[in-house]
């Protein structure tokens, strides 16, 4: 029997993971990335509870979750694309039009 | 160790490692590709944990469809590898710091989890008889519907967010 | 049965979010596009019309599922949330045809983010609550992106968007340790439980705390999670900036009263004292930095930071007749800044953007009214009797001191003073400036009602109070 903390635990490091991504990384694509990482590990983080609790709740959040992220990785992208347009640059500190 | 223990370990080593190659590429696009044998060893832990819709939808959603997107937009912006020479920000210190510190304070916190509340009643014999699919379906129609719609909402702000972000401009 | 009550209970949200799609496709009937904006001012009636209904038949308290509750606390907020749409359609007007942003994209998407924030406000669910929150988020990332040619708006668009989406990640952390501690996602049962399993004192229970006061943090703009709003709010389009800094601000304050009371009410010495700081500092931070502005719309975002810390003394003080003087100062602070916001919107010519502090020069000479409604808008703001902003601060003061918290009300007033410095700057320059060259302003009829609107309640708010303030307190208590 695989013990309720080993994931958690596992999900807690993938999501540091996904925070050094996004704090650590220059290309924009990477950044965005890493938030898909974080995602994820609360995904992992929310099935295992709902194993472990014998709830579904979980479950229908993760469902959700990934719906909602779909929808966000649309958007996130689009407004890269627009800013790409205008500005052919996407490493994050070039991007300082708006320093006052 | 028993054998599921061990199969977790190895989950467990293989997700990490695959997380920090993900962060670490220079090249987005490998970068992508690292991220989608990630998503197949998450999918695959959702199957030991009794979730086989999840795993589903993780990969045709997760890996089928926004990776598909983030891999357009990579080659649609025509990135170089070279253009991307530094791939650190200057400030790269600072926040392996605060990443580091966080991962070993959430450890020591969160490895004291147990199980606390009263157990619900969907048990795994209950996953195995009726599926884990008609269990999800029964519930998404009935107790979370309004949630279920409101995210119905949610994709169509993306779809409009798409289109009038990105139209070709008629003038 | 319980379905048709569902919907009924949801209705309002309903009709506008059939507003929104019809105004979609009018976009393509319509050739004057101040057409769809009357659309959408109809469609708001309406809804509120039904909202109001529902109260008087006697439907509050309701729920559906036990996941959004039809009370007093939603509907308040939900007032708060008609008016900045209301506000935010009439001051648009003229603004989207001078930056060509398509119109019917525009409104719906403005109707999507208040749908989503009544979402949020009316959430006894953390599910239910998590997607109120995208719902909005997404919206009003795509709107402060929406004028693709301008680099500014791209950039705020991508800042914001990284950095919401960065927060929601931390919200959705918070959620799932909560779940796993307690089995449920609603806030009555994780209150129960986590009353009964004695895990107040748990360090699980005191990390979700954390998660969740970031995650609020983030979208409030609290210090030290403010550093987007200045970028954000100066490359947006203006009205967008005025939507934003009025009502995903009060959204996250409803969303934060919800879970702060309900579901961490145990926790509240801890989270208390974890508050009080960030509020000061949050005052502290909007009002100095607001001193060396001279582009307005940076101004009004420092000016809206430094806000958001005064509300916050009100829910850090723990009490709920605290948390009924934010909601009162919510109310008060969205139409003031709404005010403000149109008054610079008006400044918006074809190539000229109005957004710096000397085209202000001069203003009270070519345009007295104009200057005149401004004049009050920036007394309000720093909190001068008559006005409506003064009522706010002292309500929320008032509680603050009657809770014990003297030196905070003192830090608090002595920040509000040094206020005075930037908001009555603009005054100056108004009024006692040579005007630089010719300015003209671009009015229009619906920019006019919204304006008028304002000061009219700001004047009559700062001299009849007490019609607020009971409002927000029987909404609360009720």
């Amino acid at each position: 029997m695989v013990p309720l903390s080993w994931y958690i635990m596992l999900s807690a490091v993938v999501f540091s993971i996904g925070v050094l991504g996004f704090l650590m990384r220059r290309n924009l694509i990477m950044v965005f990335l890493s938030i898909e990482l974080m995602l994820n590990s609360i995904n992992i983080s929310l099935a295992a509870f709902s194993h472990y609790l014998q709830s579904i709740t979980g479950q229908i959040m993760v469902f959700l979750v990934i719906t909602v992220a779909a929808a966000e990785a649309a958007i996130g992208l689009a407004i890269l694309m627009a800013f790409y347009k205008n500005n052919p640059t996407i490493k994050a500190d070039e991007i300082n039009l708006l320093k006052g | 160790m028993t054998l599921p223990q061990l199969f977790f370990a190895y989950f467990a080593v293989s997700i990490t490692g695959l997380s920090l190659l993900v962060v670490t590429r220079k090249n987005p696009v490998h970068g992508v590709l690292w991220m989608l044998v990630l998503f197949v060893h998450i999918a695959m832990l959702y199957l030991f944990l009794n979730a086989e819709f999840l795993a589903a939808i993780q990969i045709i959603i997760y890996a089928g469809a926004i990776l598909v997107l983030f891999l357009f937009v990579v080659m649609l912006l025509n990135l170089r590898v070279e253009e991307t020479e530094r791939r650190f920000q200057w400030s790269w210190p600072v926040g392996l710091v605060a990443a580091g510190g966080y991962a070993v304070s959430l450890i020591f916190i969160l490895v004291k989890i147990t199980v606390f509340p009263q157990p619900g009643h969907y048990t795994i014999e209950k996953m195995q008889t009726e599926g884990n699919l008609m269990i999800i379906g029964k519930v998404l129609y009935t107790k979370y519907l309004l949630p279920f719609e409101i995210t119905s909402l949610i994709l169509l702000v993306a779809i409009i967010g798409a289109v009038v972000l990105t139209k070709k401009k008629q003038e | 049965m319980s379905h048709l009550r569902s919907m009924i209970l949801i209705s309002p949200e309903l009709l506008l979010v059939l507003t929104a799609l019809s105004l979609l496709l009018l976009d393509f009937l319509v050739r004057r596009k101040g057409t769809l904006a009357v659309a959408g001012a109809a469609g708001i009636f309406i809804s509120a019309y039904v909202n109001y209904r529902l109260i008087k038949v006697g439907m509050t308290g309701g729920t559906i599922q036990g996941m959004f509750a039809f009370d007093g606390y939603a509907n308040f907020f939900k007032l708060i949330f008609y008016t900045t749409l209301l506000l935010t359609i009439l001051l648009s007007v003229k603004y989207l045809a001078i930056e060509k942003i398509s119109a019917g994209e525009y409104y719906s998407l403005l109707i999507f983010s208040t749908v989503g924030m009544m979402i949020m406000a009316a959430a006894t669910d953390l599910l239910m609550l998590y997607l109120g929150l995208e719902l909005m988020a997404l919206s009003t990332y795509i709107l402060a992106g929406i004028v693709r040619g301008d680099r500014r708006s791209n950039e705020a668009a991508l800042k914001y968007f990284f950095l919401g989406a960065f927060s929601s990640a931390f919200l959705l952390y918070g959620i799932t340790l909560v779940y796993g501690l307690t089995g449920s996602t609603n806030l009555r049962e994780i209150a129960s439980a986590l009353h009964s399993l004695k895990l107040a004192e748990s360090p699980i229970t005191m990390l979700s705390l954390i998660f969740f006061i970031t995650a609020f943090g983030f979208k409030i703009a609290l210090a030290p999670f403010h550093m987007w709003a200045p970028d954000v709010y100066e490359g947006a389009p203006t009205p967008v900036t005025a939507f934003m800094s009025a009502g995903p601000k009060a959204a996250g304050f409803a969303v934060m009263g919800r879970v702060l009371f309900d579901v961490f009410g145990g926790l509240q010495m801890q989270w208390s004292i974890i508050l009080e700081p960030l509020a000061i500092l949050t005052i502290a931070v909007g009002s100095i930095i607001a001193l060396s502005q001279t582009n307005i719309k940076r101004m009004l975002a420092y000016s809206s930071i430094a806000h958001a810390g005064y509300a916050l003394i009100g829910i850090v003080i723990g009490t709920p007749e605290g948390f009924v003087s934010t909601m009162n100062y919510l109310m008060i602070y969205m139409i003031m800044n709404m005010g403000a916001f149109g008054v610079v919107i008006m400044l918006k010519r074809e190539g000229f953007s109005g957004e710096n502090l000397e085209d202000y020069a001069g203003l009270a000479k070519r345009h007295p009214v104009a200057s005149a409604l401004m004049l009050v808008f920036m007394f309000s703001l720093t909190g001068i009797p008559p006005t409506a902003g003064f009522i706010g601060k002292f309500y929320i003061f008032m509680e603050a001191v009657y809770a014990g918290h003297i030196y905070l009300v003192i830090i608090a007033a002595l920040f509000s003073a040094v206020s005075a410095f930037f908001y009555l700057r603009v005054v100056m320059y108004m009024y006692m400036k040579e005007p630089a060259g010719d300015i003209s302003l671009s009015t229009s009829k619906t920019a006019g009602i919204a304006l008028a609107f304002a000061v009219i309640m700001v004047l009559v708010i700062g001299v009849f109070p007490s019609l607020l303030l009971n409002f927000a307190r029987n909404s609360f208590f009720g």
